[in-house]
């Protein structure tokens, strides 16, 4: 017998959350989407449960995750910080302000802070492409960022 | 009076919202709230001077405000009668403040049909859409139409496809209508994927009635009762509005049961794309709403045959709807004298990069690259040399000085080793490495890449290994071929769109730019400065003062000298990072 | 059928409609070469996901060339199959999938029965221009397959076997791009995953990426210690398929060269495992009659139907996914750990050796049959009671390592008192076998009638779920078959919802049962194989001269001598077992 084991709060929101789509296998990126939104990240322990209220194999469930850049299995920084990657964002240096974001936070892209404040990633294309290059932290985004402004920016969040 | 301020992303981030805010607020300290109104509308496309708020019904457009320039609007223009002149747009070329948007190069050449509400309307108000002749459409198909005759309209317009494979709509919902099924459904691809290009999140964003009603009249014509719009997740300020006017349509009868008491049933629901470029292939779209991985299959059987869930199923993008309702009400014949004979109507595009107006244009088909990059875009930012257009995103190809005056459509990108896509352009100037270029974009699609057929997964892979050799100053001139062979054999043998189009960037800058690869290769030079590792930064020992600026700011310390004398750049240690270039006022440093 | 007129290399071909461009070639002798397509014919399963673009092909009009596999063809269509695009095509994408895979080819598990290698050979690849980075993951080993995912070539035809034939679900391709590859969730080992060991994706693997534990160097160091008394046993599916390792017809049955093969290895005692299906019989029939009995007497403790429990494969798959169920299958063991409780028990004292210094060996046409093995409950003191289950393609390995010409081997029997077995026995290694033996003796013990008529054709056949049935004497027994795991899946739901009205149902994981194991030479997706061994099961049974297990002399004896009765005392303890829960629990943290 194979235990997988998780909160009781957890267990009844991930229920939940299957139920409210019929527990149909077909809903799988809408369950997965709705908790991510809800956890932050999809741990194993927590795609073993979507599994299992599918009813469709964890390994199925594993292979929707990893093809999607959207999932991640990794819990992210308490302010993600996204730089657009974008063609427009690229001619215009976001690959300059990048490299400036993984100088001042020690970090490589898909990491995060030890201290678990921050987390890098790229994106393509938010669509905000007249104020290339864009970074965006949490929600909030950011224009025409050069790599100077970088720390000022980090500052915000630092202290 | 009309105040309508842009409430799309790129103005969004730059605070619109409280602009708006305190736009209202200061009408209210002026007592005004009742006669002036403030609207938060889509994307005006002039995203390079956002935020815009523009004053109807005089079409004083005014550029990058701020939510303190508020008050000043108000009280000089509304209340006064007097322009901000400082707000206004000022022409590039003679310096004059231009008033009217109107007079503005950036719009004189447009042609808005898709994007015909966007920027004049409130996107959450379905009585402004209707104001502005929404709904007409799906009236008249309902009333006064049979689905064959809506057909047949669309295929007399000549629309084609504008989420990149150009292919003729009429048909597409002819195929549909005549493959009988108990279910039918109507998809509307909204996972814009290609780096650069927004349109469709603008055309949802300032207009989702638009794309609502399209899908509904899709609908009838083919016979489906149910419609899904697949979106990025990444559109939040998208979905919203979409979620909002789907409410709106169903309290106004026009989605739900018996639409406008026809006995049409029609009813659109949303599923969210996870971040994958190949979903925008049809098949692969299909798949993920089924909950899948995003993998594409084969075709035939087309989706128009075999489905979602199984079923005929009729997938248009975006932009492709939000011209179905005007040629409904307008007429198939007006649409067609619009544009080139084998490509009718308008496009919109993505423009972006180092040109001046950074923004969404939309322009009828046959305009010239010419009019796109000098007129709208007003030329060349910092009055640099062009080099290229990188048209259809990573998909695409580059247009070169000499595809300046072909007509843009269909026929004539793919003729130049490019396409159409979704309508992504990226405007280069000498900055940009065109190597590095093609580079980038098949980093894009090594990533994007869904795995499926080896040509793509392995063959995207060993062309980017190369172009990785390449830039890195170890190429040699058989790995030219080899780039070449295997390019083509790509496009040839992949399985979707996806791999037969992701040689294009390399295939089309090698045509273009062939002497850029000979250097990179041969004198292992990148004459633009990106490649880094074909890069060294020297010190010129005369023009040097010995400030220590460069020094200091040196992040590897790869720079020594005594103060006041030159100083010398540690090239084994340099990292190759530019601050000291930046930081030198003496102009002492330079790449070679 | 419909017949249409196409074209393919300028020759003007009637094929019929709706078939493939790949299968309207090759009914006219034109072999388009493939990779990731894979089709059973017999047992209606296709893997064509149109993924390795090897089976690519021009057609006119249209810009990209298709894959053959997956086109259909179409009135007028003109196709070339070997014009110079597609032979550049072909050869690039090839050398493409060459360039991610190692090349240690001459220690590879598929060495010589590569469908890659034999496709770079077809194809006349020399070297490879693309070099770059290969994708590299760690080896998982688990006791009975290896997965060396390095080798995988994305052809898909594992995840299609385990998600659709056998709804087992350990494997999904996962990751997306050059990082793709086909694992199990969260690419742990397959231990960790639901996998039933029935290896059916080893058969399916074009190369080397699956393949099973190679256990021929245990046995060759035991052969070699003289203090060992190595006792072989062969399972029935063997002998119908071995012969095909040394270029014999599919069909022929080589019973007598097995026997004298294992002889000249070196094996002390040539025994049969049909031996121990006929005491399978004996203990799963009595089994069946009493449950039977019981229940139409009424007793409520008493489940029906009652499963056959000798696929191990089957085994594996009900304790993961009917672990609430685990009274309904049969506790009688499988023939080969019957076989090993047998010799390490009975045999020994018979010898007067000891129990260690016994190593039994099994040929088996089955992977799953490695894990069962070594399954804890069949040790005593750690000390299996069989100690190495070997393939039927790891003895012709064996055969060739010892230099023995198989093919003018001398027919030998086996010895005794192992080595006797009926018809019953060997019918075992195809569908529907095992319950039909079964049968032959519950009949004659239920209506104490003899049975004039022993092949219960009814029984047999291809067809993935069957139902029969069988009248004893007027009392109807009803019977379901179900080979593969999927159809098993069917007839188990059922019997969960409870309204199944079978009385006993046997289930097989593999495509027409053991003659189709995961142990047997390659087929490479011929059926027509499968189907000259199922033949070959018949017609060995036909040939025997007992035909019923109640009426082996040798297993009379037996339980004269040492077991007493079926389902008896000593039976319960050695020939017996009972089942584990392995199903995933979720459990409150904390």
């Amino acid at each position: 017998m194979a235990k997988v084991k998780l909160a009781e709060s957890k267990i009844n929101k991930i229920k939940e959350i299957c139920t409210s789509f019929g527990n149909k296998p077909g809903e799988a990126i809408n369950v997965l989407h709705k908790v991510q939104g809800e956890f932050g990240y999809l741990p194993a322990e927590v795609q073993e449960v979507i599994a299992q209220e599918l009813n469709v194999s964890v390994a199925q469930i594993y292979g929707i995750v990893t093809f999607y850049s959207f999932f991640t299995m990794t819990p992210k920084g308490e302010f993600p910080i996204s730089v657009c990657m974008g063609t427009a964002c690229y001619v215009r240096g976001a690959e300059k302000v990048l490299d400036e974001f993984k100088r001042e936070l020690k970090i490589g892209v898909g990491e995060t802070t030890p201290d678990g404040k921050f987390s890098l990633n790229c994106l393509r294309c938010v669509g905000a492409c007249g104020l290339a290059p864009v970074v965006l932290i949490g929600e909030k985004v950011y224009g025409r960022l050069t790599p100077d402004g970088v720390k000022d920016i980090l500052n915000e969040y630092r202290s | 009076m009309h105040l309508l301020v842009c409430g799309g992303t790129g103005c969004n981030a730059s605070r619109s919202q409280e602009i708006a805010a305190n736009l209202k607020s200061s009408l209210k300290d002026n007592g005004l709230e009742n006669e002036v109104q403030v609207i938060l509308t889509g994307c005006f496309g002039f995203c390079e001077k956002g935020p815009i708020v523009k004053i109807m019904p005089d079409n004083t457009f005014y550029t990058e405000v701020k939510p303190e320039d508020a008050t000043e609007i108000i009280m000089e223009h509304v209340v006064k009668g007097r322009k901000v002149t400082r707000l206004l747009y000022t022409d590039p070329e003679n310096k004059q403040h231009v008033a009217d948007s109107k007079h503005m190069g950036f719009y004189k050449k447009q042609m808005r049909i898709a994007l015909r509400n966007c920027g004049y309307i409130d996107p959450q108000n379905i009585e402004e859409y209707i104001g502005a002749d929404g709904y007409a459409a799906l009236a008249k198909c309902l009333g006064e139409m049979t689905p064959e005759q809506v057909i047949n309209e669309i295929k007399l317009s000549g629309l084609r496809g504008r989420g990149g494979g150009g292919f003729p709509t009429g048909l597409k919902w002819e195929i549909a209508s005549k493959n009988h099924a108990d279910q039918k459904y109507v998809v509307c691809n909204a996972d814009e994927g290609d780096p650069g290009a927004f349109m469709d999140r603008s055309i949802l964003e300032g207009d989702p009635h638009s794309v609502l009603e399209a899908m509904t009249i899709n609908g009838y014509a083919i016979g489906a009762t149910i419609g899904v719009i697949y979106i990025r997740a990444e559109y939040p300020l998208a979905i919203n509005r979409l979620l909002v006017a789907i409410d709106q349509a169903h309290e106004y009868g026009l989605l739900g049961k018996d639409i406008l008491g026809s006995g049409f049933n029609f009813d659109i629901e949303l599923r969210y794309g996870a971040g994958a470029f190949v979903c925008g292939e049809e098949t692969a779209l299909i798949h993920s709403m089924e909950g899948l991985r995003g993998e594409p299959t084969f075709k035939p059987p087309f989706p128009a045959q075999s489905g979602y869930n199984k079923k005929p199923t009729n997938v248009n993008n975006v932009e492709t709807y939000a011209n179905i309702p005007i040629i409904i009400t307008k007429g198939a014949d007006w649409f067609n004298k619009i544009g080139t004979e084998k490509s009718k109507g308008t496009k919109v595009f993505a423009l972006a990069g180092q040109i001046n107006n950074v923004g969404l244009i939309e322009v009828p088909m046959g305009i010239t690259l010419r009019e796109v990059v000098y007129e709208i875009g007003g030329g060349i930012k910092g009055g640099k040399e062009f080099k290229a257009v990188q048209t259809g995103g990573p998909s695409g190809g580059c247009l070169t000085t000499k595809h300046l005056d072909t007509p843009i459509d269909y026929d004539n990108l793919l003729a130049s080793g490019s396409m159409m896509g979704s309508g992504g352009m990226v405007v280069m100037d000498e900055t940009s490495c065109m190597v590095a270029i093609a580079k980038f974009y098949l980093e894009f699609t090594v990533e994007e890449s869904c795995g499926k057929c080896s040509p793509c997964r392995i063959g995207n892979k060993r062309l980017h290994e190369i172009l990785e050799k390449i830039t890195k100053g170890n190429g040699t001139m058989e790995d030219l071929d080899n780039l070449r062979n295997l390019g083509r054999v790509i496009k040839d043998a992949s399985l979707c769109g996806l791999g037969q189009t992701s040689p294009n960037p390399v295939l089309s800058t090698i045509e273009n730019f062939y002497d850029e690869y000979v250097e990179h290769i041969k004198d292992k030079k990148c004459r633009a400065g990106v490649c880094k590792s074909l890069m060294q930064y020297v010190i010129d020992q005369e023009q040097c003062v010995g400030c220590t600026a460069c020094a200091r700011n040196c992040p590897v310390n790869a720079i020594s000298g005594e103060k006041k004398m030159p100083h010398f750049i540690n090239t084994e240690l340099c990292i190759k990072c530019g601050a000291c270039i930046e930081k030198c006022k003496f102009n002492a440093i330079s790449i070679c | 059928m419909e017949k249409i007129n196409i074209i393919i290399d300028n020759k003007p071909l009637q094929v019929e409609k709706g078939q493939t461009v790949l299968k309207a070639a090759h009914a006219h002798g034109i072999e388009i070469p493939t990779l990731c397509y894979y089709e059973l014919d017999g047992v209606k399963l296709e893997n064509r996901p149109g993924g390795c673009r090897i089976c690519v092909v021009e057609i006119e009009g249209r810009k990209n060339l298709a894959p053959a596999c997956a086109t259909e063809v179409a009135e007028g269509m003109v196709i070339h199959t070997c014009s110079l695009r597609v032979v550049n095509a072909r050869r690039t994408v090839l050398e493409l999938i060459l360039s991610d895979h190692p090349a240690d080819c001459l220690i590879c598990p598929k060495n010589g029965k590569c469908e890659l290698q034999s496709l770079a050979q077809r194809l006349g690849v020399r070297e490879i221009p693309y070099q770059g980075e290969q994708s590299t993951y760690r080896k998982d080993l688990s006791p009975a397959i290896i997965r060396d995912v390095d080798k995988c070539v994305m052809c898909r035809r594992c995840e299609t076997v385990c998600n659709i034939w056998q709804t087992v679900g350990a494997l999904s391709a996962v990751n997306r791009g050059f990082q793709a590859v086909v694992a199990p969730a969260f690419e742990q080992d397959l231990v960790k995953s639901p996998c039933t060991y029935c290896g059916q994706c080893i058969m399916a693997c074009p190369v080397g990426a699956l393949s099973e534990v190679d256990q021929t160097r245990q046995v060759i160091t035991a052969i070699s210690d003289p203090k060992k008394t190595v006792v072989v046993q062969t399972a029935p599916a063997v002998r119908v398929a071995l012969g095909e390792e040394f270029g014999m017809e599919p069909g022929n049955i080589v019973t007598g060269q097995m026997a004298a093969a294992l002889r000249r290895i070196g094996f002390d005692y040539v025994f049969d495992t049909d031996f121990a299906a006929d005491l399978t019989i004996m203990e799963e029939g009595t089994e069946l009659l009493t449950r039977i009995s019981k229940f139409t007497q009424g007793d409520k403790n008493v489940k029906l139907p009652i499963l056959t429990s000798c696929c191990p494969g089957w085994v594996n798959f009900f304790e993961t996914n009917y672990s609430d169920m685990l009274d309904v299958p049969s506790t009688a063991k499988s023939p080969q750990q019957m076989f090993g409780a047998v010799a390490k028990n009975y045999l020994t004292t018979k010898l007067g050796i000891k129990r260690e210094d016994m190593v039994v060996v099994s040929i088996m046409p089955c992977v799953a049959k490695k894990f069962e093995s070594q399954r804890d409950e069949f040790k005593e003191n750690g000390n299996p009671d069989v100690d190495y289950s070997l393939t039927t393609r790891e003895l012709a390995e064996l055969i060739r390592q010892f230099n023995i010409d198989f093919k003018t081997l001398p027919s030998e029997d086996f010895d005794n008192p192992l080595g006797e077995s009926t018809g019953a026995g060997v019918i075992f290694g195809a569908t529907g076998g095992v319950i039909e033996a079964a049968t032959r003796t519950a009949y004659e013990l239920f209506t104490g009638k003899k049975l004039e008529k022993v092949d219960f054709t009814e029984l047999r056949g291809l067809e993935g779920v069957r139902e029969a049935t069988v009248d004893f004497n007027g009392t109807p027994i009803k019977i379901g078959i179900a080979h593969g795991l999927s159809n098993a899946r069917q007839l188990l739901d059922q019997v969960r919802k409870g309204n199944s009205g079978f009385h006993a149902i046997e289930v097989m994981a593999c495509p027409g049962g053991c003659i189709g194991g995961a142990g047997q030479p390659f087929h490479h997706g011929n059926f027509d194989i499968i189907r000259k061994r199922q033949e070959a099961i018949y017609r060995e049974d036909a040939g025997k001269p007992i035909r019923k297990s109640h009426e082996n002399p040798y297993i009379q004896a037996l339980y004269k001598e040492w077991l007493g009765e079926p389902c008896g005392e000593i039976s319960h303890h050695l020939l017996h077992t009972h089942y584990f829960d392995k199903s995933k629990h979720i459990e409150i943290e904390g």
